[in-house]
């Protein structure tokens, strides 16, 4: 009998599949169903901002950080704003802190909710996406009452926050709180159980616990292989050291025990945001020095002095002292990290961005060798890309 | 025991059947979408939509073409020239907005000393061609005049936070 050599198909992926979670491509080696290897081609989205960011003051830097990861936009904000506040060794308003944590809390929910409503579509489940993306509306109408923008708030200012929470927006988020919880149980018992959702993740994507390590996994990603990891609690920022909340972790390092981290994070932030609602002091909301923040705008219009410091700030910026400093926060998707070099003048001499979705892509190779197309799938639903700060 | 207890719920469809009563009990709630070009949803007063310069009561353009704001605009959407008026008084000949390179941040209306450049609450303004994206100053003071009520009410009700 002859024998027959047969070469793998290579498959192209995206970069416009539905699947591919944005602007991912991926080639793909296949033996008939069975991915043998997956190769990442990324840059699609490429728009330059650590370079722009170069070129801008700190103030106008800020949304750009929105528009790194849009789907956790806050958290970002806060990594640069707390590398700037280190270098320029500011004391931050006690009520800025609170609402930081608040609104970083927040976006967790909302991020996990469109991670787990995906991964849910992805996976042949429609009704979570529809629930939770439901939840998703009132949360981004919080970001509105504060910011003015549903996604790319701009919220976050150097020394505090931009402007106070109106106390009517303190009050919603209350009301919410209270019901989300039973959200978060109709999805639990949408997912948890349903034997297809189980047959689709569980053992699927399997991360040991030191081939997270080794790849630089952060995050859920991190957590689900059973490494007990949280930036909010090893290294606390804002005022994480004053808030109670759990770190859930996984055992088996799959796609479904990320899946009930994430869901168990939701009611973690929960937890938060009962506890920062309930314990938030009344105060200043951004520090009042004239180097760093606008006056008042009655002060401006009525005082020279004001408006003054209204234009220099507003043209020449923030001067922050020379120095270099990396910041990290526990951003939903893992370590989002900014390294902000300065040489002294208003504008960033370096803004490196340590964006944790690019760490994980790396693993899409070891994880999805040897599993059938339909997993490759799950797996980058897990991983929870985002396009935005893979290629920044 | 338990093993039977589970080969049991499995082969009794038992978590496909609570799922499935999950989303049978949401039949009885509300609706929560809306009917969108007859129902809008509320809008906050600090909503950043499209641009409108702003004038004074009896008339009189407030911006004073100081320039903050295209000196602040981190996508360098602002075009601003000025020149003296007639009357001695510093007013723009120019003020273009690229609608298309604004990324709505606000820092614009942020930055304005006489809060002549706002963002108002209109967000429906799409057009055919990218032309017409690029606004004017007589389109700007025209949206100004037609959403002045709107954009003085949202300022009066920010104003203790600002």
């Amino acid at each position: 009998m002859n024998e027959k050599q047969i070469k793998n198909l290579t498959l192209n992926f995206g970069p416009q599949h539905p699947a591919a979670h944005g602007v991912l491509r991926l080639v793909l080696e296949m033996d008939g169903e069975v991915v043998e290897r997956a190769d990442p081609h990324i840059g699609l989205l490429h728009r330059g901002t650590e370079k722009l960011i170069e070129n801008k003051t700190y103030l106008q830097a800020m949304p750009y950080f929105d528009r790194l990861d849009y789907v956790s936009p806050m958290v970002q904000e806060h990594a640069f704003v707390l590398a700037a506040e280190q270098l320029l060794n500011l004391n931050i308003p006690e009520r800025a802190l609170w609402i930081r944590v608040l609104f970083d809390e927040i976006t967790r929910i909302l991020n996990h909710a469109l991670q787990i409503g995906a991964q849910g579509l992805d996976l042949g489940a429609t009704t979570p996406f529809l629930w939770l993306f439901e939840e998703r509306e009132k949360l981004m109408s919080f970001y509105e009452a504060v910011s003015g923008a549903r996604l790319h708030a701009a919220y976050y200012r150097i020394g505090g926050v931009h402007q106070d929470i109106p106390d009517q927006t303190l009050e919603e988020i209350f009301n919410w709180s209270n019901g989300f919880n039973k959200i978060i149980n109709d999805i639990e018992g949408l997912l948890d159980e349903n034997r297809i959702f189980k047959q689709r993740t569980v053992d699927i994507g399997v991360v040991s616990k030191k081939e997270a390590l080794d790849w630089g996994f952060t995050g859920p990603m991190l957590r689900g292989s059973g490494v007990v990891w949280d930036i909010r609690k090893h290294e606390p920022y804002a005022v994480y050291d004053k808030v109670e909340f759990d770190i859930p972790i996984g055992k088996n390092g799959d796609c479904y025990d990320r899946y009930l981290i994430r869901m168990e994070e939701m009611k973690q932030s929960l937890k938060i945001i009962k506890q920062v609602l309930d314990k938030i002091p009344k105060g200043d909301v951004i520090v009042d020095n004239p180097r760093i923040s606008p006056p008042k705008r009655n002060n401006m219009k009525s005082s020279m002095e004001s408006l003054i410091s209204h234009f220099k700030l507003y043209t020449e910026g923030v001067r922050v002292p020379e120095g270099s400093i990396y910041k990290a926060v526990e951003a939903p998707k893992g370590e989002f990290g900014v390294f902000l070099v300065s040489d002294g003048s208003n504008k960033p001499y370096r803004c490196k961005i340590r964006a944790p979705g690019f760490a994980h892509l790396q693993g899409l190779d070891f994880m999805t060798k040897g599993h059938q197309l339909a997993d490759l799938v799950a797996c980058i639903a897990t991983m929870d890309v985002v396009f935005g700060e893979i290629d920044r | 025991m338990k093993l039977i207890f589970n080969r049991l719920k499995y082969f009794l469809l038992l978590d496909i059947c609570k799922g499935l009563y999950l989303t049978f009990k949401r039949i009885f709630k509300p609706s929560v979408t809306i009917n969108y070009p007859y129902e809008k949803a509320p809008l906050s007063p600090r909503f950043r939509g499209e641009h409108a310069l702003r004038r004074y009561p009896n008339g009189e353009e407030r911006c004073i073409a100081c320039k903050l704001c295209e000196a602040v605009c981190p996508a360098l959407a602002i075009t601003i020239e000025a020149e003296e008026r007639d009357d001695g008084s510093r007013r723009t000949t120019k003020y273009d907005i690229d609608m298309t390179k604004c990324i709505y941040c606000g820092l614009c209306q942020e930055a304005c000393p006489v809060d002549a450049i706002v963002q108002g609450p209109n967000y429906e303004f799409a057009t055919e061609t990218h032309e017409e994206l690029i606004y004017n100053k007589e389109k700007l003071l025209d949206n100004g005049d037609r959403w002045e009520l709107a954009l003085q009410k949202n300022i009066d009700s920010d104003a203790p936070y600002r």
